[in-house]
């Protein structure tokens, strides 16, 4: 790379008596004056969040309404700072998802330890854990920051996808796993 | 009416009026603050301060226009500097820290005392004045005693006792005297030109208005016309007089945290704050009287002539009450509009160096207003030969 001399241009009478730059400051200056604001009322407007945003980790349900963790307690052990801690259970046989046999008794997140790194929903083969677009978690106690199971699921809504998984499987069982 | 007001003592007349200024020049220059505010988030393409509202007063209907505007943050800016802790450090000259921030304020609300603020036809049919002193010495008196104001920041700086202060302060003194100058300079040559020879020798600043308001093209014309360039280096020197961006050396957040009042916190910060905005007031009160016409409406458009010619629609108009109330109106526009210049350059323009500000002070506006008052004084000696 071959160096370039450039000849700094001695300044003109005007611009060493900075007047035209100022004019020239003071009318963009103005132009945004008149410009609408750029920025966003915050906690009433909120700003939009992409799809694929990392926030805080949520539970979901399928749209039948069944949770699906089934407790593999998978994003437990891949969780690098420990923020999760699951109470495996079994599902009593008279309810309708029996055949799934597990479920979650208790699933704490500790917000104060998670790292948002997303791990747990890249390993979840139940695709039952998500960092959605909430970003902002507060507390006035370490306790209030830990999200219980009830607050997982009311964070993390229903996932709106039409695999159903299980009810196939419960389907292929009764049709005596044929192919 | 009048009468019975005239027949008040004339002590009791002076304290009543000099606390109706003080009054007004007071919450102006504590609504500068806010308007800055404002101003720099709308050249920011911010909102600004615009949440604060009392829940007392949450139920009036319209009240939302005051909160967008952020009054109410003003009310609880200046209830925060009354009422927070007001520590004075162990390293300070007590006496000396106490004192500038009182020293700050009194040439600041001193100078207004020769500023007239507007005019009115007297039942002779002579305009009076409206001024709480309307003294020949005029604009002299208020160069002595608004240069006082160095003293509080050279003051404050010293008695700080610690280095940043010290260092603002020495930059301000240096600064404020560099600058005075031109500024003394560049005025000159409108008073030689209403001191004509033969006449009657004033330095007064209803004069001064009076000359701007005669009849025919040149008598009606502005001083900023005439004089361009006198109005302009009065205008550089005022922005650094008043420590404006882009000559805002005392304060210089970014290199010496706070200047001259960085030991300083709650009602005396508040003080220099005021001090600084009266003086912005005061300062661009007397370039608009001294330049831009005072009260008058338009260029030769004189305040007596809009009277007269509103006299034909609304008959009151030429009552002294209305005029006055007029006059004022007007010039206190004029004075917002200037203030609003203030804020506009200083957020637009970045700081100038201090080895920049030295130079333009005495390299360039001081030749510029000395070569400006020798050609108008030849100018002038020609034009009234």
């Amino acid at each position: 790379m071959a160096v370039i001399q450039v000849e700094r241009k001695p300044l003109s009478f005007l611009e060493r008596t900075y007047i035209p730059q100022i004019v020239g400051g003071l009318r963009t200056t103005l132009r945004h004056f008149f410009k609408p604001t750029v920025t966003l009322q915050y906690p009433e407007q909120r700003p939009e969040i992409s799809k694929n945003y990392r926030g805080v980790p949520t539970l979901v349900i399928d749209p039948n309404g069944r949770e699906k963790c089934v407790s593999c307690q998978l994003c437990e052990f891949v969780c690098p700072p420990k923020a999760i801690r699951i109470t495996p259970g079994e599902i009593p046989a008279d309810s309708p998802n029996a055949h799934v046999e597990k479920a979650p008794q208790a699933f704490d997140i500790d917000m104060l330890r998670c790292i948002y790194c997303g791990l747990c929903q890249e390993v979840c083969p139940e695709e039952a854990i998500w960092l959605q677009n909430q970003f902002s978690m507060s507390g006035y106690t370490r306790a209030e920051m830990v999200n219980n199971k009830a607050k997982l699921y009311e964070l993390g809504g229903t996932l709106p996808d039409q695999h159903h998984k299980w009810d196939k499987k419960k389907a292929a069982e009764a049709h005596g796993n044929e192919h | 009416m009048f009468d019975l007001y005239f027949e008040i003592p004339l002590w009791i007349r002076l304290v009543l009026q000099g606390t109706a200024v003080i009054l007004v020049l007071f919450p102006i220059a504590a609504a500068c603050s806010m308007a800055e505010r404002k101003i720099s988030a709308w050249l920011q393409g911010r909102p600004g301060p615009n949440r604060t509202l009392p829940p007392l007063l949450a139920w009036v209907p319209g009240i939302w226009v005051l909160q967008k505007l952020g009054i109410f943050q003003l009310a609880a800016d200046g209830g925060k500097f009354v009422f927070k802790e007001d520590p004075v450090p162990g390293h300070v000259n007590k006496f000396y820290f106490i004192a500038a921030p009182i020293l700050a304020m009194i040439p600041a609300l001193t100078t207004v005392v020769v500023v007239p603020f507007g005019a009115y036809l007297d039942s002779a049919g002579k305009l009076v004045p409206l001024v709480l002193a309307n003294v020949d010495i005029g604009l002299l008196a208020v160069f002595a005693v608004s240069s006082l104001g160095v003293y509080a920041v050279i003051l404050a700086g010293w008695a700080s006792n610690s280095k940043y202060p010290f260092l603002g302060a020495v930059r301000a003194s240096a600064q404020l005297v560099s600058y005075e100058l031109s500024m003394t300079l560049s005025v000159l040559p409108v008073f030689l030109w209403i001191n004509a020879p033969g006449g009657q020798g004033t330095l007064s600043l209803f004069d001064v208005v009076q000359s701007q308001s005669q009849p025919g093209f040149w008598g009606g014309a502005w001083f900023v016309f005439t004089m361009p360039l006198s109005a302009f280096i009065f205008l550089v020197a005022l922005f650094a007089e008043t420590n404006r961006q882009p000559f805002d050396m005392p304060e210089s957040e970014s290199d010496l945290v706070g200047g001259f009042h960085t030991e300083y916190g709650a009602f005396k910060w508040s003080l220099f704050f005021v001090a600084e905005y009266c003086h912005m007031v005061i300062g661009s009160a007397v370039f608009i009287l001294l330049f831009f016409g005072g009260w008058n409406p338009l260029p030769w458009v004189t305040l007596t002539d809009t009277v007269q010619a509103l006299a034909h629609i609304i008959p009151v108009a030429t009552h002294p009450l209305f005029m006055g109330v007029l006059g004022i109106s007007i010039f206190l526009v004029k004075i917002c509009l200037s203030i609003f210049f203030f804020m506009w350059v200083r957020w637009t323009l970045p700081r100038f160096r201090y080895d920049q500000v030295m130079n333009i002070g005495w390299k360039q506006l001081l030749p510029l207003s000395i070569a400006n008052l020798i050609a108008y004084t030849i100018g002038i000696a020609l034009l009234q030969k």
